[in-house]
């Protein structure tokens, strides 16, 4: 295949401890680290190890968010992506017009296989990848953790609830990858000064064209409530007792 | 009037439990018309099923060939061929779900609500984000088909002892012959089911083999519990990946939650804050498990699991 695209959303940091906003408007974010969405980050080691193997010719990198996303896209580069895309915008984007502009990138950019993580650790929604397959009228393989090309078709593992499944796609297709498909590389500092020359295009948001989805309104956030923390027993006989306290045992 | 159609999740054999803790939810919109979709090659004994279901007005089915697994681009454009009905389309928010219903939204053009935890009114729901570090209210239009997947967690199955009629519903659409199913590997076991089970006994990475989970099996017997497992014991191979709890494995809500060896990352908190007691057994009295449990015992697990597994007895 020639092309691959991979989605890398620019999300807080995993290791932040997210908090609420005293107003309920949002989640702080200020000064907080942001980084690539650590599935996204596993799409974009496999689209290199694909490229690596020669199964490959091109790999592109897109974001679609705020102007500092260029830094998630020039990590991305430094990876080992050929070149970038950034769709910018400064509001909320909802995954419908995500997957829209992923569909009109693809149009203009003939793309064999679009690879992104199965959900943003952000708003926890896994919905864009199976929007993009289900408006471009191309296969889906969600949570994947083993894939294989024969020829013009992929065989995909998928981590389900009931253990793993394996299904046959032809491609063109969109792939959403799990945990344990790939652990991604470094970046090494000679790759990062080698990724500032690559390139890097932005196209406002607006210039697209994309019709807008109806808006699902945030209305309030709040902090989750609390599970206090409980009694600490000495010994088996003492957690024993607890139990069957509560009738448990 | 809300009426909401309910797509059923089922092995080709039975209904998944999934569907009844769905129902649960859809219930809570007072005056639904609630209807349930088979999608399957054979229909009946799973049709019967649903139709026992509590609060059920009537059982939709469709059987085709290509219905015998479920395919999200297979499924997803009969469910539009009968969605014009309906006010409300609603999944669990299992892989099941996960995969067939965004499709569904986005062929009608709508974007889903994830993981809905509970039901506000008939168009605003409460969700979990930022692996249950916060939960966002939010508002679907109120002119557009709301299309949404039910957090299983948070809701306790409907009821049995309904008759609803069951129909054969229309939904000849054409469909794709790009996605084929290959084969599902699953661990076969005799414990009850994780996502169902009234008690869980979880083991994280310090059992530090496969081997080793052989004394979380025999407390989980002991107890007639289900086995889970963090992601480091997932990754590590001890286990398969479908008994991983946490935000990207099951979110489960048993009466009784066991961690053992597990320090309790933010990721598999968020798996089992629903649980009704957390008990937690670790070496490291500072691990972070220790904040949510209810009972915690700083203890080797080596001794401490084969011991409580002996005073159980």
């Amino acid at each position: 295949m020639e092309k691959i695209l991979v989605g890398l959303k620019r999300v807080v940091d995993y290791n932040v401890r997210v908090r609420v906003k005293s107003d309920g408007s949002g989640v702080e974010t200020d000064g907080v680290k942001m980084s690539i969405n650590p599935f996204d980050e596993i799409a974009l080691e496999e689209a290199l190890r694909i490229k690596e193997r020669g199964e490959a010719s091109e790999v592109i990198v897109v974001s679609i968010g705020p102007e500092d996303s260029q830094q998630q896209l020039r990590t991305g580069l430094a990876m080992g992506a050929d070149r970038a895309i950034l769709i910018e915008t400064d509001g909320p984007i909802d995954p419908l017009s995500r997957a829209r502009v992923f569909k009109s990138i693809i149009d203009q950019e003939k793309i064999d296989l679009v690879l992104m993580g199965k959900q943003a650790i952000d708003d926890d929604n896994s919905q864009t990848g199976q929007m993009l397959a289900a408006i471009w009228g191309r296969p889906q393989a969600t949570f994947a953790s083993k894939i294989v090309f024969e020829g013009d078709t992929a065989r995909v593992t998928r981590e389900v609830d009931t253990g793993l499944e394996t299904i046959e796609i032809d491609l063109p297709a969109v792939i959403t990858t799990d945990l344990r498909l790939n652990e991604p590389r470094y970046v090494k500092l000679p790759d990062i000064m080698k990724a500032k020359k690559k390139t890097l295009d932005r196209t406002p948001l607006a210039d697209l064209d994309i019709e807008a989805a109806p808006e699902i309104k945030e209305l309030v956030y709040e902090a989750p409530a609390e599970r206090g923390r409980g009694i600490m027993v000495d010994d088996v006989a003492g957690l024993v007792a607890a139990l069957k306290d509560k009738g448990l045992a | 009037m809300a009426r909401i159609l309910i797509i059923a999740e089922h092995d080709g054999i039975r209904l998944n439990p999934s569907t009844a803790k769905t129902v649960a939810c859809a219930a809570g919109i007072e005056g639904a018309e609630i209807h349930v979709a088979i999608f399957a090659s054979i229909a009946g004994e799973i049709a019967a099923e649903a139709a026992k279901i509590e609060f059920v007005a009537r059982v939709l089915t469709v059987e085709r060939p290509e219905n015998e697994h479920a395919i999200g681009a297979l499924q997803a454009p009969q469910i539009v061929a009968i969605a014009a009905a309906y006010s409300h389309i609603f999944g669990p928010s299992t892989t099941f779900g996960k995969d067939l219903m965004p499709q569904v939204a986005a062929l009608l053009g709508v974007n889903q609500i994830s993981d809905v935890m509970s039901l506000e009114g008939t168009h605003t729901f409460k969700r979990l984000i930022y692996a249950g570090n916060a939960v966002v209210t939010v508002a679907a239009p109120a002119d557009s088909v709301v299309v949404a997947t039910i957090r299983t967690a948070s809701y306790r199955a409907a009821g049995g002892g309904n008759k609803a009629p069951v129909e054969i519903a229309d939904a000849a659409v054409e469909l794709p012959s790009h996605t084929r199913f290959v084969n599902l590997q699953s661990g076969k076991s005799d414990r009850p089911d994780l996502q169902t089970a009234a008690k869980v006994v979880s083991g994280g990475r310090a059992l530090a083999s496969a081997e080793n989970f052989e004394i979380i099996y025999k407390l989980a017997d002991k107890l007639g519990a289900g086995v889970g497992a963090s992601r480091a014991a997932v990754d590590a191979g001890y286990v398969p990946n479908e008994m991983q709890v946490g935000q990207t494995g099951k979110i489960i809500a048993p009466d009784l939650y066991i961690a053992i060896g597990i320090s309790g990352a933010i990721q598999h908190l968020t798996g089992i804050k629903d649980a009704g007691t957390i008990v937690a057994i670790n070496k490291d009295g500072d691990a972070p498990i220790f904040e949510i449990a209810d009972i915690g015992l700083v203890a080797d697990l080596f001794q401490a699991v084969p011991e409580l597994t002996e005073a159980l007895g």
